[in-house]
């Protein structure tokens, strides 16, 4: 066998999955830091934190069926956690983040004070919204919601949360957020060191939370969730409650966003309204759906394409990315339900086909019965 | 007692079915008293009393809209009745969740099959095998198959298709592999709802078959409309017609009885007139 067929052979065989997993981490781990310069390294993992909460989605979404239109309240919890510690470390003599002196604020709000305590802030990244999502989802999917009636109650759920950080101005910081970072767990977010360690940072917290993400799909749970997505009415019939089901993974999917927030704050800098309202949420779901979201590197990938495409395209034609995203959208709807990961998958198995059949052309292996094995 | 529905020619329906009361002394597994379903003043289920005794395999026949489904739709869950009782060992079941009635240990299946088509046969078997399971304790990946599963496997006879997708079996063998889920869980009553209905002859003789193996070790209610197939597997019969209980006996007397005859195989008599 040459060098190369056995190349081909890990690339259509079983361990096709190992072999992108591995080169993706060789590229992201070790390529990308010496091929990039630090701003376009911290470009990067601001795609990647936003497709960890594309990951989120995957699971929730491509996986459980739940179309959730509100991640960014989720993106936004963790990332308000993370930045109200981070504008408490750095406070004034007085004690008060910047914006609250200048919102005319005199003593800080009690709702504060337990964020100076980074084990805390850190542990309410996840906390947050795993308690929102699971207070949603025992209410939601007990009463038998789901579909449409899902998305747009998530998507209220982003308004309100928007409305609600908008207008407590003290509280909130508003419309602007939180953002002026000088200090971030004693690193300086301006020098080289601190974008590339945050960039390694968001890598392997990509790496862990796909493989964790994996496993669970990969479970009998993860069985269960799709045989939930498939046929809910049918699993209450096997003895299963399926609102529990959906709950946990819900509130899994939540702290993915959670996580994703709060690592965007340190790299980006900023965590505002405008990040996490209904239109970034919907942008959000619309990537998972393009990079296909029955697959969570499907996610991961339209997760980190969409928002690389978006900031690329809106710098040169700021009213055609609407456009150019919404086509997208339609195109995959119509014609590759599975998305990017979906056609990545024909190909493969049009390729391990075509292989079989010259290698050895007496059996032909039947199409379509090929166990599908989640990548 | 049997005397008493031999007097039964005045009576009209529901006498005929509060007498059927009678018939049954000892307590059943399953008891169904003065049940009614009313949908938007449509009576369903008009007065039904149903006594199921341990070990039974007792078919339930009656012509289109009679109720069948309804009936199981009310023992499961799915359906909450107007008024009535339902209890299953002495437990009622009424205002119970459908998953809470699977756990109490009766199972059923539903006159469409439904199986979930992206996972493979024996995932299909194993997800019902492992519902008593703590939800952590399924975040583990299967390794390998457990006894159960293998054991409903063979009673299906879908060993050779274990590891393709659901989706590609036939209808026939969708609903064998309904049925094995079922018994994969080790309930004690059974509910089929028109178990044969659309399948070839080999098919149903298969299934008659398997009914007869699964009969032996649960109690069993069987939904069934096809003749020939009663005859040859029913032994006790309970005729549902409009709601209610019209008879209820052995599958020779039951198909004997002019009733019976009028509503059931109404058909043949105005095809005849
Ligand atoms: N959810 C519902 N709402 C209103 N009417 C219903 C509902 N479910 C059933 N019915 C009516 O109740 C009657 C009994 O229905 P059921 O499905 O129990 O009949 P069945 O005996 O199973 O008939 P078949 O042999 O056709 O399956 C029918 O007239 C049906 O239209
Ligand atoms: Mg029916």
């Amino acid at each position: 066998m040459s060098a190369l067929t056995r190349g081909k052979a890990l690339l259509t065989g079983k361990y096709r999955g190992y072999v992108v997993f591995v080169s993706v981490a060789l590229l992201l781990l070790a390529v990308a830091p010496a091929a990039l310069d630090p701003f376009r390294l911290s470009l990067l993992a601001k795609y990647l934190c936003l497709a960890i909460a594309a990951l989120g989605i995957g699971l929730a979404w491509g996986q459980g069926g739940m179309m959730t239109l509100g991640q960014g309240v989720f993106f936004g919890l963790g990332g308000y956690a993370m930045g109200m510690h981070l504008k408490l470390t750095e406070a004034g003599d007085n004690g008060l983040p910047d914006f609250m002196t200048w919102s005319g604020v005199e003593e800080l709000p009690a709702i504060w004070e337990p964020f100076r305590n980074p084990v805390f802030a850190l542990a309410m990244v996840v906390v947050l919204p795993v308690v929102v999502a699971t207070a949603l989802g025992v209410l939601v999917f007990r009463q038998r919601v789901r579909g449409a009636y899902f998305a747009i109650l998530s998507q209220a759920l982003a308004a309100a949360f928007v409305i609600w950080l908008v207008g407590n101005q003290g509280l909130t910081g508003g419309t602007n957020g939180l953002t002026n970072f000088y200090d971030i767990f004693g690193m300086y977010p301006e020098e080289d060191s601190t974008k590339t360690t945050f960039y390694f940072i968001v890598v392997i917290a990509v790496g862990v939370l796909y493989l964790v993400a994996r496993h669970i799909v990969r479970s009998r749970f993860g069985r269960l969730l799709v045989a939930i997505r498939d046929g809910e009415d049918r699993v209450r019939f096997l003895g299963y409650n399926p609102a529990t089901v959906k709950t946990i993974v819900f509130a899994t999917s939540a702290a993915m966003a959670g996580i994703a927030g709060a690592l965007y704050v340190p790299v980006v800098g900023i965590i505002s309204p405008a990040l996490l309202g209904v239109v970034p949420s919907i942008e959000l779901l619309v990537a998972v759906a393009i990079g296909g979201r029955f697959s969570l590197a499907g996610a991961l990938l339209g997760g980190v394409l969409m928002n690389w495409a978006r900031t690329t395209f809106s710098e040169s034609m700021p009213d055609g990315w609407i456009y150019i995203q919404g086509g997208l959208f339609i195109l995959v709807i119509l014609v590759a339900p599975k998305g990017i990961a979906g056609l990545a998958g024909q190909i493969g198995d049009l390729v391990a086909r075509r292989r079989a059949l010259r290698t050895a052309p007496a059996p032909a292996p039947e199409p379509g019965v090929k166990e599908e094995v989640p990548v | 007692m049997s005397a008493e529905t031999g007097e039964t020619e005045i009576g009209g329906a529901e006498t005929v079915a509060s007498e059927t009361v009678g018939d049954a002394p000892k307590s059943g597994l399953l008891e169904l008293r003065d049940l009614m379903v009313v949908f938007d003043g449509f009576k369903a289920i008009n007065g039904v009393n149903l006594t199921v005794g341990e070990g039974e395999l007792r078919f339930l026949i009656g012509p289109n809209g009679a109720g069948k489904t309804t009936l199981i739709d009310v023992i499961t869950g799915l359906t909450k009745p107007t008024s009535g009782t339902v209890t299953f060992a002495g437990t009622s079941l009424i205002g119970r969740k459908e998953h809470q009635i699977v756990r109490m240990g009766i199972g059923r299946t539903f006159q469409t099959s439904v199986v979930f088509e992206e996972l493979s046969v024996l995932e299909n078997i194993d997800l019902a095998a492992t519902f008593r399971s703590p939800l952590v304790r399924l975040l583990r990946r299967r390794r390998g198959v457990s006894d159960e599963v293998a054991a409903a496997l063979e009673t299906i006879g879908l060993q050779d298709l274990a590891d393709r997708p659901a989706g590609i079996l036939s209808h026939g063998q969708r609903q064998w592999l309904e049925i094995g889920m079922l018994i994969a869980q080790g309930p004690k009553l059974l509910l089929l709802d028109e178990p044969v209905a659309g399948m070839s002859k080999d098919e149903r003789e298969r299934t008659g078959e398997l009914l007869t193996e699964i009969a032996r070790d649960h109690t069993v209610i069987v939904i069934e409309h096809d003749m020939e197939f009663l005859r040859r597997y029913a032994s006790t019969v309970t005729v549902l017609h409009e709601g209610t209980v019209l008879v209820e006996g052995d599958v020779a007397a039951v198909q004997a009885d002019p009733r019976v005859q009028e509503v059931y195989l109404g058909r043949k008599k105005e095809d005849a007139a």
